[in-house]
């Protein structure tokens, strides 16, 4: 069984909806990954706070951001247990970032300790 | 009291003193020369008193002849005096004959860093569940067997190989530094916590020897909680789950001995003492910013307390079950997870979820499809109930499933 990453990308929830409507989504994701962590597929992830985001340049300099597409920015990620890419594609379904015209989920799969990608 | 309701009841209130503070003593290489001088000292009890009659103070009798039978060894035995004189020496470098300390700080000290001793991780679970009954609640190998439905042969050896692990590993009878107690009070209270479980879910039937293990495992956990470097949230946490479990443990039997589901049971019975007990070390637990299992598992078993079936209290229990899924997977967690989402939510919703748990071979598993499906689609649910009937193993489990089934198959 492989390790696969789940990349959300979406605007900042702060922006667009009230702290009611975030509750909500909160929920809804909560459930999303208890479904995944009850059948054992479940092996962490983390909601990436878009306030104090900051982006260090090649030539070392630092902006605020990474918001130029601002439904490209990564908001947090979990890591799935899965057969296949389509497995992993199949829980991605299920997130409840896709509710949000625009917003992507990213399946990429993890590279084994020892460096091969199988 | 005669002599021989007397000394069993000493045995078990004293011989786990006297065992742990002459363990201490001899070092982690002799339980099994503690076990002994331990065992002999309640013999000869039974020899003595019958004809000269109960000493005045019989603790204080035991006490002294387990500590003349202890120095007579080590006077005797001069093949261990090597290995056993440096752990003297370290611990009272200036008597001569060694000093036997049985007064209660030094039993609460010794029962305390032999838990953790015992619990090390060079151990097995089993070693070290078997183990804390043996050396930390003074029970018999008999007793030891029936708990976990096997002989005394397959629980004496478990016992020799755990003891055998600790004096290869060279644990250290002592509480381990304060910087090292989190990691090393994991094992710890996994023991304690599968100690509590095996008296509230097992399937043997002796009910006092069941009631005994969760009593012993929250006894061993008060010790933690008394030492202020062990009392930590997480051990706060477990205290909290155990209390609210042993507040429904007399609600949980029938006239007949038989289990009584959780929606069936009497509230009348609960006990409320154990239940503010729970919600008091629950309070304690969340002091600090982790989060363990025991602090979720007490969250849900406090919820069960509350009778009612409110929308808060399912779509509050669904979301501690999802939590502690993140944070360690279990059968029983999944099953109890989509039972509350059927709760929460609806059946339909959990009948999906259900159906990719992958738990074919678990008969609880059944159990919760015929449930969900109970009401939906009956025939469905019947067949669920059946398959689920086919793979229990308990006769507790089987009655209860075929009730389910009966209630189906009643004309509406």
């Amino acid at each position: 069984m492989d390790e696969f990453i789940l990349i959300f990308r979406h605007q900042d929830g702060n922006k667009v909806a009230s702290p009611e409507q975030i509750q909500v989504w909160m929920k809804q994701t909560m459930d999303w990954i208890g479904g995944i962590a009850a059948q054992n597929k479940f092996a962490g992830g983390n909601g990436l706070p878009f306030d104090e985001a900051r982006v260090v340049h090649h030539n070392r300099v630092v902006t605020n951001g990474p918001f130029g597409e601002i439904k490209e920015t990564i908001g947090g990620y979990i890591i799935v247990k899965a057969d296949s890419v389509e497995e992993a594609v199949e829980f991605a379904k299920g997130c409840p970032v896709l509710q949000g015209e625009g917003n992507t989920v990213e399946v990429r799969r993890i590279a084994k300790s020892d460096g091969t990608n199988s | 009291m005669d002599h021989r309701e007397l000394i069993p009841h000493l045995f078990r209130t004293e011989a786990r003193k006297i065992a742990a503070v002459l363990s201490k003593l001899f070092g982690i290489g002799n339980i099994g020369l503690a076990e002994d001088i331990t065992g002999d000292t309640f013999l000869a009890a039974f020899e003595t008193w019958p004809y000269k009659g109960i000493p005045e103070n019989p603790t204080a009798w035991l006490y002294t002849v387990a500590k003349n039978k202890a120095r007579n060894y080590l006077k005797r035995h001069h093949l261990f005096i090597n290995t056993i004189q440096k752990t003297i020496q370290s611990s009272v470098p200036t008597s001569e004959e060694p000093e036997i300390d049985l007064s209660e700080k030094n039993i609460t000290d010794s029962q305390l860093q032999m838990l953790f001793a015992i619990c090390h991780p060079c151990n097995t679970t089993e070693g070290q569940v078997g183990l804390a009954l043996r050396i930390l609640c003074g029970f018999g190998i008999e007793e030891i067997a029936t708990a976990f439905l096997t002989n005394k042969e397959t629980i004496n050896k478990r016992l020799l190989r755990a003891k055998e692990r600790l004096r290869a590993a060279r644990v250290a009878i002592e509480l381990p530094p304060d910087k090292e107690i989190p990691d090393r009070l994991d094992s710890v209270l996994t023991t304690l916590y599968l100690l509590f479980n095996e008296g509230y879910y097992s399937e043997s039937r002796d009910s006092i020897i069941r009631e005994e293990l969760c009593l012993e495992a929250m006894r061993l956990t008060y010790l933690l909680l008394e030492n202020s470097s062990t009392n930590l949230p997480a051990v706060n946490g477990l205290m909290s789950l155990m209390c609210f479990h042993t507040s429904r443990l007399p609600a949980r039997k029938d006239k007949n001995g038989e289990l009584v589901l959780y929606r069936d049971q009497d509230e009348a019975l609960w006990n409320l003492d154990l239940i503010s007990q729970g919600a008091f070390f629950l309070r304690a637990a969340s002091q600090g910013d982790q989060i363990s299992k025991y602090h979720l598992e007490a969250a849900i078993a406090f919820w069960h307390t509350q009778k009612d079936d409110t929308a808060e209290k399912w779509e509050s229990i669904l979301q501690l079950y999802n939590r502690l899924l993140q944070l360690e997977y279990s059968p029983i967690a999944a099953l109890n997870r989509t039972f509350a989402l059927a709760k929460a939510r609806t059946k339909e919703e959990a009948i999906v979820e259900a159906e990719e748990l992958n738990l074919t071979g678990n008969h609880f598993y059944f159990a919760l499809l015929g449930e969900l499906y109970t009401e939906i689609d009956d025939e469905k649910a019947l067949r669920h109930f059946s398959t689920a009937f086919t793979l229990a193993k308990t006769q507790a489990d089987k009655s209860t499933i075929q009730r389910k089934m009966e209630g189906l198959q009643k004309p509406p």
